[in-house]
C-alpha cells in the first residue's frame, strides 16, 4: 500500500508516495531521485546514509519515510548553492578528505549538523560528530582537518 | 601532510625535479563525490528494477539431495527462480582467464554446497521484500557432510573432501606437487652448522574487507540485443570475461560500466553479481538488481584468506641468519579464486627482504569449508611479512641482538642473489632502518650506523645462486595417502641438485624471449629436477598449467638472446625445450560436466587451436573445453 | 506485505499489538529488521503520542517517557547522570532517533542505557499501568512500556563505564554501572550490573553482596572483583569471546569501582 507524504527537501516542498515500511533512504533516492544518501548496511552502523531532518543527523535507512512529514530534510544534494559549494565541500576538496567518496555524503551531513549548531569544535567534538560515520579508505584524518579547516574557513567569511 | 622526503639518500640514482611529489594534487572524481553525484553502481535508475536474492547454504558442507521452489515461484511478485542448471556454463574459477587453475566453483550450488551462505538458487522479484519471502519459501533437503575448517586438518587423510576438483583439499601446482616449493641452496646442511636454530609459528585470521558500499551490479537490457552492467567491480575486465564464459555469450553484448566504486580494498573482484544479475536479465528481459546487503557482504564476502606460517632459521652466533625455512598454508575456503596466485606471490616474497643463502619453502593453497578467499590489500605478502619480522625479533632475542641490528646485518644489499634468483637492486631496507633508529632516538652501533645498500652486497656467497637440493616430496595425492609432514624436505623422497650458477639469466627453457628480462620464468621453479637433470613427467592428461606455458618450439631469437650454458649451467633438458606443439594444445583427456542445453561451443575452438602453430607468440582466446569461445581478446601465452 | 499503523494515543497503540506486531520507537531496531526482511511480524504500531518525549521532576524523583531519545537525555540538565550513559549508545544520528523504551528491548550486545537504569533501580511503568522493576522487565521484555521511574542517585555514587574497541563510538565488550550508596563510611546496599555479559543486562549479585560492608579501596573490593563474574556465562560474539569478557571483567570492574583511568 502506498501513501502520500509531504515534507520539505533541500528547502523545497516535496510530495512523494510511499511504500509501506519504507525507509526514508529509499525514499529519497527511488522517490525523490536524491541519489546522495547511500545504502552502506541498513542497519544505522555506517552513517552513509545520514542526512539532517529538523537539522539534526538521522540515519535515513531506519527512519520510517512516513514520519518525516511536514517535517525538513536535508541531504548533501542540496548542500552547494549552485555552483556555490558549501565551506565543508571545498575543504573536503582541497583537503583530500575524500577517495571512494561513498561515506562522503553522510559525513559531510554530520559535518554540517555539528558546524550549524558548533561554528568553532574542537578536534575531538568533531571526532565525536563524525563517530557514527565509518570510512575505510581516508583513516579520518583529512576528514577531520577538513572539517576544522571548513570552520576556520566560515568563522572568516 | 608531514611528510619528509630524504633526498639525502640515494641522491645518485635519482633525479630531483619532482613536479608531482610533495605537492597538492585535485583529484579529477572529488567535484562528484562532495556533492553527492558521483555514480555508483546503484546511482543508476531504472523502470521495473527486478531484485535478485539468493537462497543460501546454512551449512558448512552438505549434499543437496532436492530442491523444492515451486511455492516460492508462485508468490506474488515473484519474476523467476534461477538455479544453476539455468547457467550455461555454472562453474568457473576467476584464474581460468588468464588459464591458471581448474573450473572448481559453481556460480549456483547443484548437487552440493562447501560453505555457509553458498547461494543455490537466485530469486527474482519486482521488490526485496518479495523477493525475501520467496527465499524463504524455497525448501532445499541437504544431507549434512562432515566438514573441515582448519588448513592442517583439512590435508590430512580423513579429512573429507571440500572441493572435488581437487580432492587432496590443496591447490595443485605444475601437475606434480600439491604445493609450492621453493628451493635456494641447502637448508638441511646449513641447520646442522648453525649454532642456534630458532622456530615459531605465526597465524592471522581472515579480514574482511568490509568496503561501504556493498558488492551489487544492475543489468538492464539495452534495445541492441547488448546488456548494460553497471558494476561495483573492481575489476572490470574480469567480469566481463567471467560474464561472457558463464553466459556463453559473446562479450560484445556486455556493455560494462564500473570505475566508480564504493571501496574495494580486493573484495570486489570475484565477478559474482554480474553473471547473475546478466543471466537474470537475459530470462526476464528487465532491468535486474543483484545487491549484497551489509550481513551478506560480511558472510559471504570474501575475504582475505587466514593464513598459517611456521619458520626455522639456522643462525650464527653473530646474527647471520644462513637458513630459513618456511611452511606456510593459505586458506583458500571453499574454492581456489585467487589464493592459488596469493601462494605464488607469497613464495617470491620469501625469505623477506634478507640476504640468506639457503631457503626452502613449502606453501600449501588449502581448501576448507570457509567462505572462499580473495584478493585483499597486498594479500599474499601481508601475512607472511607479520610472520617474518615477528621471527626477526624472536632470533635477536634468541642471539641476544638489538632487533634493528639484526635486521641491518642481514638486510639485502645491491648485488645479492635472492632465494627467487634475481640479483637484488635499489635496496633500501638498511637506511630505512638507520631513519627509524634515528626517529625514535634508538641507538645503533658504529657498524650498523655505517653500513650502506649499497656497498658489500654480491660478495662471496651472497652473489651467486648456490648449488640447491632439491627433492620431489608432495607429489599430488601423496600427503593424503601416506600423511606426510608439511615442511620441506620432512620425508624419504627422492633428493636432486642443481648445479651452482644455474642463473635464470642463461635459461632458454621456453624458447621465445621474453618481453622484458624480467619476464622470464625459470625452469627450476616448476619444480623438482633429480639428479640427472631430468624434469618429471606431469601426471595425467596435461591440463591448464601445461597449456599455460608459453608456446615451447625454441626459435633462434631466443637462443641468440639467452645462449644456454653461458655462465657454464647445465644444458636444457629437450623435454623442455622441444615438447611438440600437439602435445601442448593437447585437450582433456575428459571434458568437464557440462550443464544440459549447453551449446557444444568448445569443440570447434580446440581442433582449431590444434592447427595453430605453437610459435605464434600471440594467441586468440583460450582452448580449453569448458571454456567459452567468447572470452575475448588476445594475448601472450 | 508490511503494514503501518499510526495512532494518536499510546493506549491505543498499545490495544493495536499482538504477536504480528512491532512498536516502533525511534526506529533503530525495528527497521533494522525490517530492511533485512524480518518475517515474523507483518504489522508496524506507532504513536503521535507527544506525551510519551516528556521528562517530569519531582524532587529527587524522575518520570523519564519512553519515547524520550538519547540526545534528549543528554540535552536534560535533570538526566546529567545518565550523559555518560546515553553518550555510550551510537553516534549522534543514532543517539537523535535512539529511545528510552527502545534501549530496554534491544538485543545483545546493546543496550548500554538499560545497564545504566538496571544500577539506578528503575522501575518500568507500562501503558496498562502496572509497575515493575526493570530487572523483571527485562525477563520477559513484552507489552508497550510508557516511562521509566528513577531516583536521582547523590553526589558521586553513579559510576558507569563502557569498554568497546572503537572509540569514540563502538560495540560493548561490555558495559558497566553501579551506585555506590554508603552507610558510615562503608558500602551498603550497592547495586552493580554488566551489559554485554549475558542475553540482557544483568544484576550481578554475587558482587553486589561482596561490596556489602567493605570500604571502597583496593582492599574492600578485593571479593567483589574475584566474584566479578560469578554466576555468569559471557557470550561469544565477534566483538569478542565470552572468555576474554570473563577475563577483563574484573580488570574493568576495579577501575569502574575506583574511578580509575577513564580511557
Amino acid at each position: 500500500m502506498k501513501s502520500p507524504v509531504t515534507f520539505r527537501l533541500n528547502g523545497s516542498e516535496t510530495a512523494v508516495f510511499v511504500d509501506s515500511g519504507a525507509n526514508l533512504l529509499d525514499v529519497l533516492r527511488r522517490g525523490c531521485g536524491d541519489l546522495s544518501p547511500k545504502y552502506g548496511c541498513g542497519q544505522g552502523s555506517c552513517g552513509a546514509c545520514t542526512v539532517l531532518i529538523g537539522g539534526e543527523p538521522h540515519v535515513s535507512c531506519l527512519v520510517l519515510a512516513e514520519t518525516v512529514a511536514g517535517r525538513s530534510v536535508e541531504t548533501t544534494g542540496g548542500l552547494s548553492n549552485g555552483p556555490d559549494l558549501h565551506p565543508l565541500q571545498r575543504a573536503f576538496i582541497e583537503g583530500f578528505a575524500a577517495q571512494c567518496g561513498y561515506c562522503t555524503p553522510g559525513m559531510l551531513m554530520s559535518a554540517k549538523a555539528l558546524l550549524d549548531r558548533n561554528p568553532s569544535p574542537t578536534r575531538s567534538e568533531v571526532e565525536e560528530a563524525i563517530s557514527g560515520n565509518l570510512c575505510r579508505c581516508t583513516g579520518y584524518e583529512p576528514i577531520i582537518d577538513a572539517i576544522l579547516e571548513a570552520a576556520k574557513q566560515r568563522g572568516a567569511a | 601532510m608531514n611528510a619528509e622526503y630524504r633526498k639525502d639518500l640515494f641522491a645518485d640514482e635519482r633525479s630531483d625535479d619532482f613536479d608531482i611529489i610533495g605537492k597538492p594534487v585535485i583529484r579529477q572524481d572529488i567535484l562528484g563525490h562532495v556533492t553527492g553525484r558521483s555514480k555508483f553502481y546503484d546511482d543508476h535508475a531504472f523502470d521495473g528494477l527486478l531484485h535478485m536474492r539468493c537462497v543460501r547454504s546454512p551449512h558448512h558442507h552438505a549434499r543437496i539431495r532436492s530442491v523444492d521452489s515451486s511455492a516460492a515461484e508462485r508468490q506474488g511478485g515473484v519474476v523467476r527462480v534461477l538455479g544453476g542448471r539455468d547457467v550455461p556454463v555454472n562453474t568457473n574459477t576467476l584464474l581460468s582467464l588468464i588459464n591458471f587453475g581448474r573450473d572448481d566453483e559453481p556460480l549456483l550450488a547443484t548437487d552440493k554446497v562447501g560453505y555457509v551462505g553458498q547461494p543455490i538458487l537466485a530469486v527474482v522479484a519486482t521488490s526485496v521484500r518479495a523477493a525475501q519471502e520467496a527465499v524463504d519459501a524455497v525448501k532445499v533437503d541437504y544431507e549434512e557432510l562432515p566438514h573441515v575448517l582448519d588448513v592442517e586438518e583439512a590435508l590430512k587423510p580423513e579429512a573429507p573432501i571440500v572441493n572435488e576438483e581437487y580432492p587432496n583439499n590443496s591447490f595443485d601446482y605444475f601437475d606434480t606437487y600439491d604445493h609450492q616449493k621453493l628451493r635456494f641452496g641447502d637448508v638441511e646442511t646449513a641447520f646442522s652448522k648453525a649454532d642456534h636454530i630458532v622456530e615459531g609459528e605465526y597465524q592471522m585470521s581472515p579480514i574482511e574487507q568490509a568496503p561501504i558500499e556493498t558488492c551489487g551490479a544492475i543489468a538492464a537490457p539495452e534495445t541492441n540485443d547488448r546488456i548494460t552492467v553497471h558494476t561495483s567491480t573492481q575489476a572490470l575486465f574480469f567480469s566481463v570475461g567471467v560474464t561472457a564464459k558463464q553466459l556463453d555469450v559473446s562479450s560484445a553484448r556486455l556493455h560494462f560500466i564500473g570505475g566508480t566504486v564504493g571501496g574495494g580494498f580486493g573484495g570486489k573482484v570475484d565477478s559474482h553479481h554480474e553473471p547473475l544479475a546478466a543471466l537474470a536479465c537475459l530470462a526476464t528481459g528487465k532491468p535486474v538488481k543483484y545487491m549484497w546487503d551489509r550481513a551478506e557482504e560480511m558472510q559471504v564476502g570474501g575475504p582475505r584468506g587466514g593464513e598459517r606460517w611456521r619458520i626455522k632459521d639456522g643462525v650464527m652466533r653473530d646474527g647471520r641468519i644462513i637458513a630459513r625455512a618456511f611452511t606456510g598454508f593459505f586458506d583458500a575456503g571453499a574454492y581456489t579464486r585467487l589464493s592459488s596466485y596469493a601462494v605464488q606471490k607469497s613464495t617470491g616474497h620469501l625469505p623477506g627482504p634478507y640476504s640468506i643463502p639457503n631457503v626452502a619453502s613449502n606453501v600449501y593453497c588449502v581448501f576448507t569449508n570457509r567462505t572462499p578467499s580473495t584478493a585483499m590489500r597486498g594479500f599474499g605478502i601481508t601475512a607472511v611479512d607479520f610472520a617474518i619480522e615477528r621471527h626477526m625479533d624472536k632470533v635477536a632475542r634468541a642471539v641476544g641482538m638489538d632487533p634493528i641490528e639484526l635486521r641491518i646485518l642481514n638486510a639485502y644489499r645491491d648485488g645479492d642473489m635472492k632465494a627467487h634468483r634475481r640479483e637484488a637492486k635499489n635496496c633500501a631496507l638498511i637506511e630505512s632502518c638507520q631513519a627509524v633508529a634515528q626517529k625514535t632516538g634508538w641507538r645503533l652501533s658504529a657498524d650498523a650506523a655505517r653500513a650502506s645498500s649499497k656497498s658489500g652486497g654480491g660478495v662471496g656467497a651472497l652473489g651467486v645462486i648456490p648449488e640447491t637440493v632439491t627433492d620431489d616430496e608432495g607429489r599430488i595425492g601423496e600427503r593424503r595417502r601416506s600423511g606426510l609432514a608439511p615442511e620441506p624436505f620432512s620425508g624419504q623422497g627422492t633428493r636432486g641438485l642443481l648445479p651452482e650458477g644455474h642463473s635464470s639469466n642463461n635459461s632458454s627453457a621456453f624458447g621465445n624471449a621474453p618481453q622484458r628480462e624480467d619476464m622470464e620464468a625459470e625452469i627450476e621453479r616448476l619444480g623438482f629436477i633429480g639428479a640427472a637433470g631430468v624434469p618429471p613427467t606431469p601426471q595425467g592428461p596435461m591440463d591448464e598449467t601445461a597449456s599455460s606455458a608459453r608456446p615451447i618450439a625454441p626459435s633462434e631469437t631466443a637462443h641468440t638472446t639467452h645462449p644456454a650454458g653461458a655462465r657454464g649451467g647445465p644444458s636444457l633438458p629437450a623435454a623442455y625445450t622441444q615438447r611438440p606443439a600437439s602435445t601442448i594444445n593437447q585437450p582433456f583427456a575428459q571434458p568437464p560436466a557440462q550443464a544440459p542445453g549447453t551449446p557444444a561451443a568448445q569443440q570447434p575452438a580446440a581442433a582449431e587451436a590444434e592447427s595453430e602453430s605453437a610459435t605464434t607468440h600471440f594467441q586468440r582466446g583460450v582452448r580449453r573445453p569448458g571454456v567459452s569461445r567468447f572470452i575475448s581478446g588476445s594475448r601472450r601465452r | 506485505m508490511l503494514e503501518v499503523q499510526t495512532y494518536p494515543t499510546v493506549g491505543e497503540a498499545a490495544s493495536a499489538m499482538d504477536d504480528q506486531a512491532r512498536f516502533l520507537g525511534g526506529g533503530t531496531l525495528i527497521m533494522n529488521r525490517v530492511n533485512y526482511g524480518d518475517r515474523r511480524f507483518n504489522r508496524i504500531v506507532r504513536t503521535t503520542d507527544a506525551s510519551l518525549s516528556e521528562i517530569r521532576v519531582e524532587g529527587d524523583r524522575l518520570e523519564v517517557g519512553a519515547g524520550v531519545t538519547m540526545a534528549a537525555i543528554l540535552a536534560s540538565r535533570d538526566l546529567d547522570f545518565l550523559s555518560p550513559a546515553a553518550r555510550a549508545v551510537g553516534g549522534p544520528a543514532i543517539r537523535n532517533m535512539a529511545s528510552v523504551g527502545g534501549n530496554l528491548m534491544a538485543p545483545h550486545p546493546y543496550g548500554d542505557l538499560a545497564v545504566a537504569l538496571l544500577a539506578l533501580d528503575a522501575v518500568v511503568r507500562m501503558v496498562s499501568g502496572e509497575e515493575l522493576s526493570l530487572e523483571d522487565f527485562l525477563a520477559r521484555r513484552n507489552g508497550v512500556v510508557r516511562s521509566l521511574l528513577i531516583r536521582r542517585p547523590r553526589g558521586d555514587e553513579f559510576r558507569f563505564r563502557k569498554v568497546s574497541r572503537v572509540k569514540p563510538k563502538g560495540v560493548s565488550v561490555m558495559s558497566m554501572a553501579a551506585r555506590l550508596t554508603r552507610s558510615a563510611g562503608r558500602l551498603s546496599g550497592v547495586r552493580v550490573a554488566y551489559g554485554a555479559m549475558a542475553s540482557t543486562p544483568v544484576r550481578v549479585r554475587a558482587v553486589e553482596s561482596a561490596l556489602e560492608g567493605v570500604s571502597l579501596d583496593h582492599a574492600g573490593i578485593t571479593a567483589a572483583l574475584s566474584a566479578a563474574t560469578e554466576g555468569l556465562d559471557p557470550p561469544d560474539d565477534p566483538i569478542a569471546s565470552g572468555w576474554y569478557r570473563r577475563e577483563v571483567a574484573p580488570v574493568h570492574l576495579r577501575r569502574l569501582l575506583l574511578g580509575e583511568d577513564a580511557r
